[in-house]
């Protein structure tokens, strides 16, 4: 079964004018297909890994239960399907993103004192983030929310490889494709902007799956 | 001299606060004049915002060092390696890559000593722009293609560098032709197509800069 490009929930214009039409083509049609034509024809050659779902794929990087012949390969296309797919669905039109809620927004509070607070740290790992990666706000096997950013296309269930591993609950794609044509070089601008396109009810439902005891 | 009268005497220096240690190079030719291989909105970007940024960050970064190592802050001096590193490689990297090109109308293809090394080594030039744009396009992320020349082997090298790793630092090989394949050296020209940028990119290479630091690179070996 190979991994397939998903549609976007919403239109390329949807998250205007924080994200631009023309990127959003651009990143979903070309970039985004790129990574799994990519990691389906590097999977192709172990028949083994047939039917394996992307997020068991990402969580085998780095780890003996991955052929070394396309570990490399499978990191980073295999990580940029998986983030991709997060990505859009971390997102949703201005107009339906309202502020975090519930659970999240109690957690943290907890963990950092405030949502600006939040904010601020997530801000300032993604606009550090030297060269192409994301930033995430990430709950730890410890059900500790921590803000991280990670390389070109690693991501924090690829547990062996990154500083924060743990559940992504939010994650901002800070490759320069991801905003280019827009803001260029004005990365921080990006990031203030991305705000007003997250889909806060997607990561309360992000947050609670994973702080759910596991059985 | 003791300690003491030495930071006396630094201390009008470090009052001043050591005026900028490195300066932006102006550009040998117009924003325009690597069109239409390159567009002159790109390169305004990419010289003006992107390169004074490491110029910015890199005299910031190298500040920063000079205090913490007057005040003995190893652990400071430490954390800013990465500053420096990130920095300081986006400016070397920057300051020779504006002089690996030139415009399409004054190209000329390499000759001399350089041309029958690359004919030797590569058959051709274009063996040596295939076997470049191969590795160049499989760069993950950012980073940059580069013509190398390594001094003992005495041969040239293809590769590449992550991110502003500048090469000779980081590993021994004199860099002659260095291709920039950040999404910004390209993105606007060129999207998301990386090879197309690298099929283009080879009409704007200044072969005699390149011949000038073969030749540097095998005379000091």
């Amino acid at each position: 079964m190979a991994y397939s490009l998903p549609d976007l929930p919403y239109g390329y214009d949807a998250l205007e004018p924080f994200v631009d039409t023309q990127t959003m083509a651009i990143h979903h049609g070309k970039h985004h297909a790129a990574y799994v034509s990519n990691v389906n024809t590097a999977v192709a050659k172990f028949p083994e890994l047939a039917g394996l779902g992307i997020e068991d794929l990402n969580r085998r990087v780095g780890t003996p239960h991955l052929p070394s012949d396309i570990a490399t390969a499978v990191r980073n296309n295999g990580g940029g399907h998986w983030n991709h797919n997060f990505f859009w669905n971390i997102m949703c039109a201005p107009s339906s993103s309202s502020g975090p809620g519930g659970e999240l927004k109690a957690a943290v509070e907890a963990a950092f004192g405030s949502v600006d607070e939040m904010k601020q740290r997530f801000n300032a790992a993604a606009a550090a983030r030297f060269g192409s990666g994301w930033a995430w706000l990430v709950l730890t096997p410890e059900g500790k929310l921590e803000i991280t950013s990670t390389p070109n296309q690693d991501n924090p269930l690829m547990a062996s490889l990154v500083e924060a591993p743990g559940a992504p609950v939010l994650g901002l794609d800070v490759w320069e494709h991801a905003y280019y044509l827009r803001y260029q070089n004005r990365r921080p601008e990006y990031i203030s902007a991305w705000w007003n396109v997250v889909n806060w009810e997607q990561a309360n439902d992000f947050y609670k799956a994973a702080a759910k005891p596991r059985a | 001299m003791l300690r003491s009268q030495a930071t006396r005497l630094a201390s009008p220096w470090l009052a001043r606060g050591m005026a900028s240690k490195v300066s932006l190079p102006d550009l040998p030719y117009d924003y325009s004049a690597l069109e239409p291989v390159i567009g002159g909105e790109l390169m305004e970007l990419h010289h003006s915002k992107h390169h004074q940024a490491y110029v910015t960050g890199l005299n910031k970064a190298l500040e920063e060092y000079e205090e913490a190592e007057h005040k003995q802050d190893v652990g400071r001096m430490i954390a800013l390696q990465g500053a420096i590193k990130f920095n300081g490689g986006g400016h070397l990297n920057h300051s020779a890559f504006w002089n690996m090109l030139c415009p399409e109308k004054e190209y000329q293809p390499p000759n001399g000593a350089l041309e029958q090394a690359i004919d030797a080594q590569f058959g051709a030039l274009e063996g040596l722009v295939k076997a470049f744009n191969a590795k160049a396009a499989a760069v993950q992320g950012s980073g940059w293609g580069w013509l190398a020349y390594h001094p003992e082997a005495k041969t040239l090298v293809v590769t590449t560098s992550a991110n502003q790793d500048p090469l000779n630092p980081t590993t021994g090989l004199i860099p002659l032709l260095g291709i920039d394949v950040w999404e910004h050296a390209y993105y606007l020209d060129y999207k998301n197509a990386r090879p197309s940028y690298l099929k283009e990119v080879w009409r704007v290479i200044n072969w005699k800069d390149v011949s000038r630091r073969y030749k540097d690179a095998t005379h000091s070996s």
